[in-house]
């Protein structure tokens, strides 16, 4: 085992400083999907069959492509657009992952709010809120319990997808980790901590989420 | 536009490459993933703490890493301890690695909800434990696993696109090779994207053949297959038929008893 504790301490400042970008990706990530989610949620519930059909598709078409190839097309069509050729990479990462992750988040949201009980809709109705009202302090409410420890998960996943950013060069964990690699050989180091720093901070947030589903289950 | 097209004929062999590439990736990983899913998911439904432990800490550790993390450790580490695979082997070990972990999981949670009459059932007829997993139990797990296997098995095809970090020539690096040669960003990348997403297709249709024949093996429909939705929805319209005609024969009652009064009327 070629396993040098020099290195390593060398490498912990450096790889947390990147596990920043990582953090950052992650949290406006999960804020940009979030948000996004549940307005495709509505959407889909809402519009007209036809356009419902074309935001389904574009759903399934973002969900079932690589996120990888979404952040090159999205990070190399925005380089061709004169104005915009200064967006920071951390920016358009966020952007693309957040919408990625919407894709998935909004079908969440959809088993959510189709798990309220219909009565609960019908008593709105019956005590004639309007429908704006309905949806925002009757069933929304109560979809967002069942709905949280699975956007949750989504958020672990996005985490553990944001060393894809290195495709755009953004510097975080898993690109700190290589560049320290490349310029000292101590790989096994700097990629074994790379490891651990992500094990750390997904497993225990993975256990939370599940005790948080148990506590928010309602049958 | 034209200019894009004939580009894009011309580079067709080299497409083609990649997605070859791509394909084998993805079935490799495939069978890989199923193959490591199924040991570490009996395992960790094993009676045996020596089996069901090992088996735990496998799976949160591949799951809790980020898959990059376990290519670069395959591609950049495993040489420096003295063992050298060519990326293909790496791309592909990462791969069944992550997935099977992530499937392993699925597998386990399948088996358990597997009906425990079916296990009583088995102990009772005093099969041997091989023979109660492999002949009542999996086959009925199998069934319950395939749509979520198959959602993991997309995620394994978008995961391929990692291994052009090390060096390998997949389609999403013949897509940028296609950008450079075009110099039009959107069309090479919608191209490359709509390849990916047929790509992706495929795999849903054709777990939808396995578990059709899966559940058709058990003597059982799928639920929500695709017979059972036409049946429902010819239930709908034909109570929907009924419905009207009742309240149109009902409507005839009323007018036939207003019918003469009204005659009456006009007169």
């Amino acid at each position: 085992m070629i396993w040098n504790w020099e290195f390593a301490a060398e490498a912990l400042p450096i790889l947390l400083r990147g596990f920043v970008n990582t953090l950052i990706a992650t949290v406006v990530g999960t804020i940009i999907a979030a948000i996004l989610g549940l307005l495709i949620a509505v959407a889909i519930r809402t519009l007209p069959r036809w356009i419902n059909w074309l935001v389904r598709l574009l759903v399934a078409f973002i969900r079932n492509t690589p996120l990888i190839v979404q952040l090159l097309f999205v990070y190399f069509a925005f380089s061709d657009i004169p104005g915009l050729v200064n967006i920071p990479a951390l920016a358009v990462g966020c952007i693309v992952i957040g919408i990625h992750y919407s894709t998935y988040m909004s079908e969440s949201y959809r088993a959510g709010i189709d798990s309220v009980p219909p009565g609960q809709h019908e008593a709105a109705t019956a005590l004639s809120l309007p429908p704006v009202r309905t949806f925002t302090a009757v069933v929304l409410p109560q979809a967002l319990r069942a709905t949280i420890p699975s956007l949750g998960n989504y958020a672990v996943a996005m985490f553990k997808d944001t060393p894809f950013l290195f495709a755009i060069s953004v510097v975080e964990l898993v690109t700190s980790a290589k560049q320290f690699g490349g310029s000292t050989f101590a790989y096994t180091e700097a990629f074994t901590l790379a490891g651990i720093i992500f094990l750390a901070a997904s497993y225990p947030t993975s256990l939370l989420i599940q005790r948080l589903d148990k506590r928010l289950a309602t049958y | 536009m034209t200019d894009n097209f004939t580009t894009l004929l011309n580079f067709l062999p080299q497409l083609w490459e990649g997605i070859q590439t791509t394909l084998i990736l993805t079935i490799a990983g495939s069978i890989g993933t199923i193959i490591i899913a199924v040991i570490l998911g009996l395992a960790m439904t094993s009676p045996h703490a020596w089996l069901r432990i090992p088996a735990r800490i496998i799976v949160e550790f591949f799951r809790g890493t980020s898959l990059l993390v376990q290519l670069f450790w395959l591609f950049y580490v495993l040489p420096l301890l003295g063992v050298d695979l060519d990326p293909l082997m790496c791309g592909i070990g990462a791969l069944a690695l992550n997935y099977g972990a992530y499937s392993a999981e699925v597998v386990r949670s399948s088996i358990k909800t597997v009906n425990p009459g079916q296990w009583e059932a088995a102990i009772a007829l005093s099969l041997s434990p091989t023979r109660r997993m492999i002949r009542v139990i999996f086959p009925q797990a199998w069934a319950l696993m395939i749509p979520s296997l198959a959602t993991l098995l997309i995620q394994l095809l978008k995961g391929t696109a990692v291994v052009f970090f090390i060096t390998l020539s997949d389609l999403t690096d013949k897509i940028q090779q296609l950008r450079q040669s075009t110099g039009d960003t959107v069309f090479a990348f919608t191209v490359g994207l709509v390849i990916y997403f047929v790509m992706a297709w495929l795999i849903q249709e054709l777990m939808n053949l396995l578990e059709r024949q899966a559940t058709r093996r058990l003597g059982r429909r799928r639920p929500n297959s695709r017979s059972d939705r036409r049946d429902a929805r010819r239930d709908a319209r034909e109570e929907l038929r009924l419905d009207r005609l009742k309240s149109r024969a009902a409507a005839n009652d009323g007018a036939s008893k207003l019918g003469p009064a009204g005659q009456g009327g006009g007169l």
